[in-house]
């Protein structure tokens, strides 16, 4: 392949997205039209993005392109940029590009007429931007560059209208979250640039082989993994970090769609994902616990919230918590699977919300709808579709890469005899059926119907939402599809996505790695033989039990919302303390009220306290022996510097008032003088 | 008759040497000032060209002389200009009355 022409396409679609966010921002001054700019190239992104993955996508393995040039050079030291395109960039790139791009047509109309529409598309094109820079770098400095220029999108996309106190609080706690989580990963880059001299992925990769361990320990090497994990709890809401994200819902809703579901909070997976070769076995059990308890604790809080959007930014952080378990169980490639195709359903999720919202005239509160079906058809069907797609039921791309992940978590359970990520995940299968299919039910079916009928008789219109909106809706749900994935609904092991994928080939050394993942080169898939048999042993299996726990959430649904026959409020009374605990969101708020901001403002009370009394003394001190310093000097000039000048003035003065004598002011005298003085010359030469 | 010697030139030009001194002097018109000055200057010159006659100089006194002539011409254009500047702003020409530098 003709490696040059695919830099040229990499760099043209890396770049459109910038292109498009000046552009945008230098046109608002003159048209109300400028988004086209913005919509022209993030065209240009997708066409770009589209055609690497189509020229590439016979040979995925195989890694297309690898460049890099120096970007800051200091004697001994060499900062690089550089492109790195494998598999999973590939992919990436083009599903970021394809989402941002539906999420752009949304928002036409979503956000119209909003007075910032022009920024709004802006800051969408630098979004666009910063993602795909983190997709397709091949380092992690510059990792961590567009790291946090995807966090400053997002702070400013979730405080977009920052008029609000609620929006522009979200937006700095999910700044201030971030900012927590990148604090590790930057400490995690440093160390691992301590150790290997280098940032780039294959460097760290190369050194690790060649037996370079940070400060010669196994352990150190786990502390690498886990603080460049750090990263990813802040960016992917992982716990205990995930309190910004349901705040983050206070964005418009498109944004949520594009950043808090499908791509910026997948950075998180994706870093993981790329640094997995470096993950001691340690480093990934902790990232296993530390999904296990992300997928958990958003899923049992979900089904007590009553704001729609909450509603799926809860089921967001338990699906995320699935793929970091999974990545921490070892199966790299069914959480990215997972990754793709939770970004396409649940970015339909939340447009899907946005339509309803659009068409309810912004409420948000599921209390207050019900029986939407009749007034929103369409929107229903692509709902209806994501629904059965994150819930995991065939015929969906959810159910393949749910399976797959359910599979892995049996599979870790087999070999290593712990199986409590199996039950977790089940767990959490079930939960999200349970709290998914609530939602259909209440909002679209059943729920207050009497209430939404009134609402129209009073003159205010549900409507189906304009077609710009529904068209993006109804292409997410067909990308929830199999056929997208996998030809084979049953089984996404076959299908191009993970057939193609690099699979997880570790560079940590014996004894620090799973027992049942290769060393790097000496196997294609990254996993020993016994994987492969406890694989094909468990999957039907897993199959079979994530089937039976989608039935049964789908099932209590069904009872609770669809047919009505139990009363959520005498459960609400009975279970009061574990209601109130769930529906408070296990107090985190609260908790992190107490340590964090209560200890900071104790911190800063303290520093205050020794700012005024110890610095500011000091301060004053150096003030004050200044000033006596000064009045010093000013007696010195005062009497002996001004002294003399005004002695020299006097004696000049005293001199000029006998010479003025001598100035008569007649020319006849000056000449006179002359005269007499040549004369007098002469005369004394003559004696001579 | 008594031959033309170096002698008669030189008391020719002390004498016009002193009457021009003499004018300047007792002179108070700036004019008659200049008149003076040109005086003493044609003494120069007359001193000049008789020692060039009498000695042995080549021509140099000679064109000492011819420089002097034109240097007079330049001194006679500025320092009228001078003197027209006085008169217009003082509205005399006496040297004594414009003494503004002296207060």
């Amino acid at each position: 392949m003709n490696s040059e022409f695919l830099s040229t396409i990499a760099i043209i679609a890396l770049f459109a997205p910038l292109a498009g966010f000046v552009s945008t921002l230098l046109l608002k001054k003159w048209t109300k039209n400028a988004h086209y700019a913005e919509m022209f190239f993030i065209g240009v992104n997708v066409v770009a993005a589209g055609t690497l993955l189509v020229m590439t996508a016979g040979d995925l393995h195989t890694l297309h392109i690898i460049s890099s040039f120096n970007w800051i050079q200091f004697p001994g030291i060499t900062f690089e940029l550089g492109f790195q395109f494998d598999s999973l960039s590939i992919i990436l790139l083009f599903g970021v590009a394809l989402i941002s791009f539906l999420v752009h047509t949304f928002s036409l109309q979503y956000m119209h007429g909003d007075k910032r529409y022009s920024r709004y598309f802006a800051y969408l094109g630098i979004f666009t931007f910063s993602m795909n820079g983190i997709v397709i770098t091949n380092n992690l400095l510059m990792m961590y560059i567009f790291w946090e220029l995807v966090g400053l999108s997002s702070y400013l996309l979730i405080g977009f209208w920052f008029e609000k106190t609620s929006a522009s609080d979200a937006a700095k706690k999910a700044f201030i979250a971030n900012r927590f989580g990148d604090f590790g990963m930057l400490a995690g880059i440093l160390l691992v640039f301590v150790t290997f001299g280098t940032f780039s992925f294959d460097g760290i990769k190369e050194g690790l082989l060649s037996g370079i361990l940070p400060f010669n320990s196994g352990f150190w090497l786990s502390v690498m993994g886990v603080l460049l994990f750090c990263g990813a709890i802040g960016k992917s809401a992982q716990f205990p970090l995930h309190v910004w994200l349901p705040d983050a819902m206070e964005g418009p809703t498109p944004v949520s769609a594009l950043i808090h579901a499908a791509t910026m909070v997948a950075a998180g997976v994706y870093m993981v994902i790329k640094i997995y070769f470096l993950l001691s076995a340690d480093a990934l059990l902790v990232i296993a616990i530390i999904g296990a308890l992300s997928a958990l604790i958003p899923a049992t809080i979900a089904f007590t919230q009553y704001d729609i959007k909450k509603v799926l930014a809860y089921s967001t952080l338990s699906q995320l918590g699935l793929m970091v378990m999974a990545i921490g169980l070892g199966a790299f490639g069914n959480a990215f699977f997972h990754l793709m195709t939770h970004a396409f359903f649940k970015a339909g999720l939340f447009l899907a919300a946005g339509s309803v919202i659009y068409g309810m005239h912004h409420e948000q509160d599921i209390r207050h709808m019900g029986g939407l079906k009749k007034y929103m058809p369409k929107t229903f069907l692509a709902f209806a579709i994501y629904t059965l797609a994150i819930s995991g039921v065939p015929l969906t791309s959810g159910f393949m890469s749910k399976d797959a992940i359910l599979n892995a978590t049996m599979i870790y359970g087999s070999l290593t005899g712990n199986w409590i990520f199996a039950v977790v995940g089940f767990g959490v299968t079930f939960l999200t059926a349970f709290y998914m299919f609530r939602l259909l039910f209440r909002v679209f079916i059943k729920g207050n119907i009497t209430g939404v009928e009134h609402h129209i008789s009073h003159g205010h219109k549900v409507h189906e939402s304009p077609n710009v909106m529904v068209v993006p809706l109804l292409v997410l749900a067909a990308l929830s599809l199999f056929p997208f994935f996998s030809f084979n609904p049953l089984s996404g092991e076959n299908g191009w996505l993970m057939k193609g994928m690099n699979f997880a080939s570790s560079a940590v050394p014996d004894g620090l790695r799973y027992t049942f993942m290769a060393l790097a080169g000496t196997s294609v898939t990254g996993y020993t033989e016994s994987y492969f048999e406890a694989s094909h042993h468990y999957h039907y299996i897993a199959m079979a039990l994530s089937l039976l726990c989608a039935l049964g959430g789908f099932g209590l649904a069904y009872t609770v919302y669809f047919k009505e026959k139990v009363n959520t409020e005498t459960y609400k009374a009975k279970f009061r303390p574990v209601y109130t605990f769930l529906y408070n969101k296990w107090y985190f708020d609260e908790l992190y009220e107490v340590i964090i901001v209560k200890f900071t403002l104790l911190t800063s009370r303290v520093l205050f306290w020794f700012d005024a009394t110890v610095v500011d003394g000091l301060v004053n001190l150096t003030a004050f022996l200044t000033r006596k310093v000064s009045d010093l000097g000013g007696l010195f000039d005062k009497y002996v510097v001004d002294g003399f000048v005004n002695f020299t003035a006097m004696f000049t003065g005293l001199i000029g008032l006998f010479m003025r004598k001598l100035q008569t002011g007649k020319i006849q005298t000056y000449v006179a003088f002359i005269v007499v003085s040549i004369v007098l010359l002469f005369f004394f030469y003559a004696r001579q | 008759m008594t031959e033309i010697t170096l002698y008669h030139f030189l008391v020719i030009s002390s004498l016009l040497f002193s009457l021009g001194l003499y004018a300047m002097i007792t002179r108070r018109n700036s004019i008659l000032i200049l008149m003076g000055v040109e005086l003493m200057l044609n003494a120069a010159n007359i001193n000049f060209v008789a020692f060039s006659h009498f000695g042995n100089f080549g021509a140099s006194g000679h064109l000492s002389a011819l420089v002097i002539i034109v240097l007079a011409a330049a001194e006679a254009a500025i320092a009228l200009a001078i003197v027209l500047n006085i008169y217009r702003t003082f509205n005399t020409v006496n040297a004594d009355e414009a003494d503004k530098l002296k207060e």
